[in-house]
């Protein structure tokens, strides 16, 4: 299947140390990808080298995305939580990339956030201020504005961390969605059980370093976690 | 007396806006940063031309536009934030701008540039400060959406925006084009007060950012109606009280707005519109 984003040997660096240790392989187009290893493994960053937030110092990530279509989506800690902007302004917010600056939405368009909402189960809240979301609600208001921006490859930082299990099952259906619709999505993930029952595929990390890459099954084996906590453990005794 | 209101009717008009937005942006202090970053232009501009307006604001702009670009480029290309950088410029800035007026002109001159002179403001002046208010309201009208943006969520903004660092340097050229326009009236020290302090205060009454941008709009207005009265009819300095008079709105709404100290002592959280 072509691929919507390809990494040839990548290495990203961070004052002198390789955050991403010569990673290669292939995000397949309209595929369900899980990134997932302990912390420090380069996660977040594989993600920030996806969409250019940090340089690469050697090798190349080819997107075959137009930028506009890409939505990525921080971890929350990353983002304004008490910004003076309604639940509405903010999902209109995601029709900023493909509009140039100075255009206005249209009343079509708030319609189809306004609907956004409504499907995501914030019907009730969109005059509200974002200041009063709960963290689940707040989530649901980000994934909102994703399905609003119509993006054909969707980064998710750690989408789930500090969210409800009623809200993580409803965001991972929308997520479902999103691929039966044939987008990418590619999401930063910490809980091994959830990543076996909703990703086909996973990548796994380690201090920087490919452990596995490939189906789940494949991916999730006894070995190759202990490598990856092996790895890591022996890093960091080095470090130490 | 009219001119100098009309000035600072203008000035209430593009400066308040950009304070919130400061605000928002977590940079108040860069504001004032930038104030002080203006200095070493407009001493040049002094020293080789006098109290000639013209002169004194390109030389204003030229020299707050140096420092804004040092920083955004220290900040870029070096391990050091944004605040960091721009705190190091203003500070050398500040430095340099002393040393030029304290060795080019006299101690009348220098409390002019300092804090401002109500009767200073001259025809020019006042075509300067319309020009910087009217493409300051222009600019948030334009790219509002880009600032809202870069404020609220940048991954997000800076992933899906080609040159996306193009729109914080507009922003803050925008700053320093109003901090420029304001000196005369308020001095260099001084200009800041009228962008931060409504743009501070307005965030305590309302939770929409529409309705803080015209509240702040409101009091910048009020500030300078009533700074220039007091300044006027008891013979002071139209910068500290056009300043104070804000402070004064700012006190007033810890104490009594929605989201001030009686707000959240005795009543239930307020959501205002």
């Amino acid at each position: 299947m072509h691929a919507a984003v390809t990494l040839h040997d990548v290495v990203v660096r961070y004052r002198h140390r390789a955050v991403l240790d010569h990673i290669s392989g292939a995000f397949a187009r309209g595929s369900l990808t899980a990134i997932t290893g302990p912390n420090g493994a380069g996660k977040s960053t594989l993600l920030k080298a996806i969409t250019g937030l940090v340089p690469v110092a050697s090798g190349a990530v080819r997107c075959d995305v137009q930028r506009q279509r890409i939505a990525y989506l921080a971890q929350q800690s990353g983002i304004e939580r008490d910004f003076p902007l309604s639940v509405l302004d903010c999902v209109t917010l995601g029709y900023w990339p493909a509009q140039r600056p100075w255009q206005r939405v249209s009343p079509e368009k708030i319609q189809r956030a306004m609907r956004a909402l409504e499907s995501i189960g914030l019907g009730n809240m969109m005059r509200q201020p974002v200041g009063v979301l709960s963290a689940g609600q707040f989530q649901r208001m980000l994934f909102a504005r994703v399905q609003v921006q119509d993006a054909e490859l969707i980064l998710l930082d750690e989408p789930f961390n500090a969210i409800d299990a009623r809200t993580t099952d409803d965001l991972l259906n929308v997520i479902t969605t999103w691929c039966a619709e044939g987008r990418t999505v590619v999401a930063v993930m910490h809980d091994h059980d959830q990543i076996r029952s909703w990703f086909p595929t996973t990548v796994l990390l380690s201090e920087g370093s490919l452990i596995a890459w490939g189906s789940t099954t494949s991916v999730l084996t006894r070995e190759n976690l202990f490598r990856a906590g092996q790895w890591f453990e022996t890093r960091a005794a080095r470090a130490a | 007396m009219r001119r100098a209101l009309v000035a600072t009717l203008a000035l209430a008009l593009g400066s308040a806006p950009l304070g919130v937005l400061l605000t928002l942006r977590r940079m108040s202090l860069v504001g004032d940063a930038l104030a002080h970053a203006v200095l070493p232009g407009i001493a040049v501009a002094f020293v080789l031309f006098g109290l000639s307006m013209p002169a004194l604001s390109l030389g204003g702009f030229a020299a707050g536009v140096v420092v804004v670009l040092a920083a955004f480029w220290a900040s870029r290309k070096t391990a050091l934030r944004e605040d960091a950088t721009f705190a190091a410029g203003y500070l050398m800035a500040l430095a340099l701008g002393v040393l030029l007026i304290s060795a080019g002109g006299t101690q009348l001159d220098l409390l002019h540039i300092l804090f401002g002179n109500i009767l200073g403001v001259t025809r020019q002046g006042l075509v300067l400060i319309a020009v910087v208010a009217t493409v300051t309201v222009l600019g948030l009208a334009l790219f509002y959406r880009a600032f809202l943006l870069e404020a609220f969520d940048r991954s997000f903004f800076y992933a899906a925006t080609p040159h996306g660092g193009l729109y914080p340097l507009l922003f803050m050229l925008m700053v320093v084009a109003n901090l420029v326009a304001s000196f005369q009236v308020l001095g260099t020290l001084m200009a800041v007060g009228l962008m931060m302090l409504p743009g501070i205060s307005a965030r305590l009454w309302h939770d929409m950012l529409p309705a803080q941008l015209l509240n702040s709009v409101v009091q910048a207005a009020v500030a300078g109606y009533l700074g220039l009265l007091l300044s006027y009819y008891f013979d002071l300095p139209s910068g500290p009280i056009i300043v104070l008079c804000a402070g004064g709105l700012y006190v007033l709404s810890l104490l009594v707005a929605p989201h001030g100290w009686i707000g959240r002592r005795f009543g239930p959280r307020a959501h205002v519109w």
